[in-house]
């Protein structure tokens, strides 16, 4: 059977690509290394500087290790933490408080634009200095000390707080708002059983998310002079005391991951009604992938 | 939820937390509010300084005007640059590190969770450091600059990109990713045609998001030696010139409130 082969169909230009060049995305990957090369030489990183810093880092870890806290170190560091953790605490009750009537008023589908305006502006201003910066102006209003701390950490809670209570609200479900209002209620019993119900797992979120942040923050703020343990770090290292940042940094991260294992226990608590023991078995379980669960758990934070 | 009691359908009550949650939640109440008591009992507060507040306050913003116009050519402008600099490189380092680290954690991606764990923890570490501690330690390293500033913006932005990266990749369907497995796709372009172009606008929002946060806090590293406008910052206060100090801050605001605008356009083109 011979039957000439047929002749094999000629391949045809490609028409369309699978992939086709992206040009633009091109253009930007070529823009981006030409600003980084120029970036690069702008902070004067060279090659030499580089390697110095390797050595420099063996030495630095080298004072580092083993952390000290001895003797009256000790009590500097109790009332460093201490005083942190009266700031977290003011701090947090005073922001969320003030968080909620701004963040209600910044929310366009309940409020006048009259009044959405300034709560917005308000709440852009607050948060776009840093806590740090914030924490400078405070110290020139009132000293150093604890209170400084205390302004800026409600100033930055307000920021963050009222921003995103106010998005949560503008989402909301308003056929219940509507229900409630079409019974004749008052404003405020609208917010209370319309609005309020609606956002109170997020809003625990936010709240829970900025003791957080303002624990993180407590720490750092005395580095300008407003209190708490960063000033005794900041302290300690310009005194080349290595040893005692050393023992102080590892206090700081201990106290960030209690707070964070407590926060993420409460949210548990209020929008999932987990028990004591439903947590404990969900953080502790005992089979091997709970096990694993668990570990992987323990390592999940902001 | 809601704790069904026993009996007949007349006499059941419908409560809608159990006691052991009743008591939970008043537990909760309870400490934070001798959480609070305890810190307003205790803390210390000198009244001296409260009285004079308001005047100090006025005095702050009498001080602060006329602003320094001079001052923005002088020190402010090269400060600024120096700042979005810091920032966006480090922001660049941060994905360079984060990218990696993030596939390591994703527990889809790599199915051995040593590694994973290991991974984490890599993020958690780099989480828990504040930027300005990262600046000290990298100080301590490099000597004061802007090249400790750019590390201690890349250490602390790993742990933010790299988690949110591997959660995205975690969330990732399946379906794109078996049919290239039953091709037989080698697992570079399994990654690549698969996973990739489910978690790109993710990995760009994310990335654009922390830039934003970057900007932010690049701006005061300085404050602690580490480069950028944070120098020009609290060498103008350390002189009381109150009048620079403004325009140092003006300058902080409208960088920050570009930074946004800019992040909220680029973000709306690329998702």
């Amino acid at each position: 059977m011979h039957q000439s082969p047929a002749p094999s169909p000629q391949p045809r230009a490609p028409t369309h690509r699978a992939f086709p060049t992206h040009w633009p995305a091109r253009i930007g990957w070529i823009l981006l290394a030409i600003y980084v090369v120029w970036a690069v030489g702008q902070l004067d990183v060279t090659w030499a500087r580089f390697a110095a810093g390797i050595d420099n880092a063996a030495k630095f870890l080298g004072r580092m290790f083993p952390p000290d806290a001895g003797g009256d170190k000790w009590e500097s560091l109790l009332i460093g933490m201490k005083e942190s953790l009266q700031i977290t605490f003011i701090a947090t009750l005073l922001g969320i408080a003030l968080s909620l009537p701004i963040g209600l008023m910044a929310a366009r589908n309940l409020m006048p634009a009259w009044v959405v305006w300034p709560a917005r502006g308000l709440i852009a201003v607050s948060r776009s200095f840093h806590e740090v910066v914030v924490a400078i102006i405070f110290v020139k209003a009132v000293g150093f000390g604890a209170i400084a701390g205390i302004g800026a950490l409600v100033i930055g809670s307000i920021g963050f707080v009222s921003k995103l209570f106010a998005e949560a609200i503008e989402e909301i479900n308003p056929k219940q708002v509507e229900a409630i209002r079409a019974t004749g209620a008052s404003f405020m019993s609208v917010v209370l059983f319309g609005v309020l119900p609606q956002v109170f797992s997020r809003f625990l979120g936010f709240a829970t998310y900025q003791f957080d942040s303002n624990l993180r923050h407590s720490t750092m703020i005395g580095i300008v002079g407003a209190g708490g343990i960063g000033g005794t770090l900041f302290a300690a290292f310009q005194r080349f005391d290595y040893d005692f940042v050393c023992a102080i940094l590892i206090a700081i991260i201990a106290l960030i991951m209690l707070g964070e294992v407590l926060s993420s226990f409460v949210r548990a608590l209020f929008t999932e009604n987990l028990s004591v023991i439903e947590w404990f078995r969900r953080r502790f379980g005992q089979t091997e992938p709970e096990r694993r669960d668990r570990a992987l758990g323990a390592m999940e934070g902001s | 939820m809601s704790a069904a009691l026993p009996g007949t359908a007349a006499e059941r009550e419908w409560v809608r937390h159990t006691p052991e949650q009743r008591i939970l939640r008043f537990g909760f109440y309870f400490v934070c509010v001798a959480a609070v008591v305890w810190s307003l009992k205790t803390i210390e507060i000198i009244p001296e300084f409260l009285y004079d507040a308001p005047a100090q306050l006025k005095d702050f913003f009498v001080r602060m005007w006329p602003m320094d116009a001079a001052y923005y050519p002088k020190s402010v402008h090269g400060a600024l640059i120096e700042t979005l600099n810091i920032a966006t490189l480090g922001t660049l380092i941060c994905l360079a590190f984060a990218l990696p680290v993030g596939i390591l954690s994703a527990r889809n991606l790599v199915p051995f969770w040593p590694i994973n764990l290991a991974a984490k923890f890599v993020l958690v570490a780099s989480r828990s450091v504040n930027t300005l501690v990262w600046a000290l330690l990298f100080i301590g390293i490099f000597g004061p600059g802007a090249l400790a500033g750019t590390m201690a913006i890349a250490f602390r932005s790993v742990g933010f990109v790299g988690k949110l990266f591997g959660e995205a990749l975690e969330e990732s369907h399946r379906g794109p990713v078996e049919a290239l497995t039953a091709t037989g796709a080698s697992k570079a372009s399994i990654f690549l045609k698969g996973y990739w172009p489910q978690v790109k606008p993710a990995f760009w929002s994310i990335a654009l998001f922390r830039w934003d946060i970057n900007v932010r806090e690049s701006a005061v590293l300085g404050l602690v030696g580490a480069g950028g406008i944070g120098m020009a910052m609290d060498t103008a206060m350390n002189l009381f010139r109150w009048d620079q100090v403004a325009v140092v801050l003006s300058a902080v605001f409208v960088v920050v409130i570009a930074a946004e605008v800019a992040v909220t356009l680029i973000r709306r083109r690329l998702i």
